[in-house]
């Protein structure tokens, strides 16, 4: 069980932030719920690259064990990915703002409805 | 070492930046135009050396697979990225006038920029072998596709484009956690690689999450019923070209990677999907058909076909037999004829008359013959009218559903069908049987028409003309089936 204590752990953080994107009707909170969800992604992998005992992955002549690299460089770019989304995401809000006047979800879809 | 499996993707993603620092907007669609069809002319290259000696593979930057990036370009990739790059230049074509009416002159170039990412990053997404590599193209061709639906004019597409990008997003980290997940098992990112070591772990928990997860997020892209909801509106109020060219591209990459995923992947017979989606394509041919009969404007009308059609596609691979697959092929390209054909029509309505309700297609046969016609027929097309592309399609879908023994499925396809003759016919009376208002001929331009018509008559030549598709997707299902068993 400890040993699996971080998956739950992510899991959590994980359906925490999907219950945000679906439940809030304010869209900054929905892209906060998103950023959330993504981020226990990215916990996920580091998660997996955890190896008992390994050093930091710099070849050294002393150490035999190494956490593996990979998910972290993966990650890394995972990370671009988010954040070129949140970008955009936000860059949207403001659009939106402009637009209706409003970034509450059901006031835009009142909004949508008139139309 | 030939570049060639990796020159479509390189020449559309650098022909971007360079359209951005350019700044004109002339130039930029004459790069982007030049760009589409240098890109069409190494795909098909690509699929004539994949047909005469197999599949291509390509290491990027000299780092040899599993531990570099592999291009890895078979029959199915080919022929997507065929797909994709016809159907992206003649939308890019057709484009020029369309963007110059709809989008105001400061966002013009940005259009471009956009639609050129949008487009490489969705051939990377075919032609690549690393299973992270089409995470990032994958969320690359979203984020341009996005900024493209909210350059509509209406400013609803604000709105439409949010929408799209949490339930795009949201499937993009499923996708994400189910390649964690995958790599977590297997310790690599190549798909061949992949595929080889998941048979020795297999039926493991954590590999059937994987398998959930990606599924669920392919869907989501693909926009499956009932995950379909971000669709009408993002194809709606896009502008016209946007609406083409994803209608017509976007989704058929969503199915490649499920198709990928499935059969390269996990194998075919991974998980007893085939009954869920037969009854999810099912409900999606019908519940769609059923929508578009009541809309008023046409874009949302055909958006809503387009969740029938999604459904038709699944249902194919739903059947579970080579039959049913090869529908799926074949009406992965029929398909992205028909929309192509009729969003390009509809755009060259809006640039006439101003809009694509059914108040602009009254008397549509007398203003603007030709686009008429060309929308006459890729209607055609989508009922699967004898002599038509999507009458092959549907004949073999409906032979998949008789060879499994299932003759209700096969009557609630005709069914369907039945619905989609009701909303193709709504169309057509618009067009040609009420009465113009204004009676003026106002035809579209020859650049904006050359594209329609040439998509149109491919509707029919592939409907006439079968033994190039066929021959194609026979070598695609026998490798696909051969290398799942």
């Amino acid at each position: 069980m400890p040993d699996q204590l971080a998956y739950w752990l992510i899991i959590g953080l994980m359906m925490i932030g999907l219950y945000i994107v679906i439940a809030h009707a304010n869209l900054i909170k929905k892209i906060i719920g998103l950023s959330i969800m993504q981020i226990s992604v990215f916990m996920l992998y580091i998660g997996i690259a955890y190896v008992e005992g390994g050093a930091i992955p710099i070849i050294d002549a002393n150490t035999i064990l190494y956490s593996n690299p990979i998910p972290h460089v993966l990650i890394l770019t995972a990370i671009v990915v988010g954040i070129a989304t949140v970008a955009l995401a936000m860059a949207l809000i403001i659009r939106i703002n402009e637009a209706f006047g409003t970034i509450e979800e059901d006031e835009l879809a009142a909004g949508a409805g008139e139309q | 070492m030939s570049h060639l499996p990796v020159l479509p993707v390189l020449i559309l993603l650098l022909t971007a930046p360079v359209c951005l620092i350019i700044n004109r907007v002339n130039v930029a669609w004459l790069m982007t135009v030049l760009a589409s069809i240098l890109a069409l002319v190494c795909a098909w290259q690509i699929l004539g050396q994949v047909l005469s000696s197999g599949p291509l593979t390509y290491a990027l930057d000299g780092w040899e697979a599993p531990f570099g990036i592999e291009y890895r370009i078979d029959l199915l990739s080919a022929w997507m990225l065929f797909i994709i790059s016809l159907l992206g230049s003649l939308v890019a074509l057709f484009a020029r006038q369309s963007i110059a009416y709809e989008i105001e002159p400061s966002r013009q170039v940005y259009f471009y920029v956009a639609y050129l990412l949008c487009f490489g990053a969705l051939m990377g997404v075919v032609s690549s072998g690393d299973i992270f590599h089409i995470f990032v193209m994958l969320e690359i061709s979203a984020l341009s596709s996005y900024t493209l639906i909210a350059m509509g004019r209406n400013k609803l597409a604000l709105w439409a484009s949010f929408q799209y990008l949490i339930l795009g997003t949201v499937g993009a980290t499923f996708i994400l956690i189910g390649i964690g997940l995958i790599y977590a098992m297997t310790g690599t990112l190549n798909i061949a690689d992949i595929a080889e070591r998941l048979e020795t772990v297999e039926q493991s928990r954590t590999v059937i999450t994987a398998f959930v997860f990606m599924t669920l997020g392919t869907l989501l892209k693909l926009a499956l019923f009932p995950l379909h909801l971000w669709l009408p509106n993002a194809y709606t109020y896009a502008p016209s070209v946007a609406s083409a060219f994803l209608a017509a591209t976007a989704t058929k990459v969503a199915l490649y990677l499920f198709i990928r995923f499935t059969y390269t992947v996990f194998g075919a017979d991974f998980l007893p999907m085939s009954i869920i989606l037969v009854a999810l394509g099912i409900t999606a041919a019908v519940v769609g058909s059923l929508i578009a009969i009541s809309q008023t404007n046409l874009k949302r009308l055909f958006a809503y076909s387009s969740v029938a059609q999604i459904g038709y596609l699944v249902l194919g691979l739903g059947m579970a037999n080579q039959t049913g697959l090869t529908s799926t092929l074949i009406h992965t390209f029929n398909h992205a004829l028909m929309k192509g054909a009729l969003f390009l029509s509809l755009g060259a309505v809006v640039y006439r008359l101003g809009d694509s309700t059914f108040k602009e297609f009254f008397g549509l046969g007398q203003r603007m013959p030709l686009t008429m016609a060309a929308i006459t027929i890729a209607c055609a097309s989508l009922l699967g009218l004898p002599g038509t592309a999507g009458f092959i399609s549907k004949w073999y879908l409906v032979s998949a559903a008789i060879e499994n023994d299932w003759w209700l499925l096969a009557g609630v396809i005709l069914m369907s069908s039945l619905a989609t003759a009701v909303y193709v016919w709504r169309v057509i009376d618009a067009g040609y049987f009420q009465p113009a208002v204004n009676t003026q001929r106002s035809e579209a331009p020859i650049v904006m028409l050359a594209p329609m018509l040439l998509l149109a008559f491919a509707n029919i030549y592939f409907g006439l003309e079968t033994s190039f598709t066929l021959m194609v997707v026979d070598g695609i299902t026998s490798s696909l089936l051969g290398g799942g068993q």
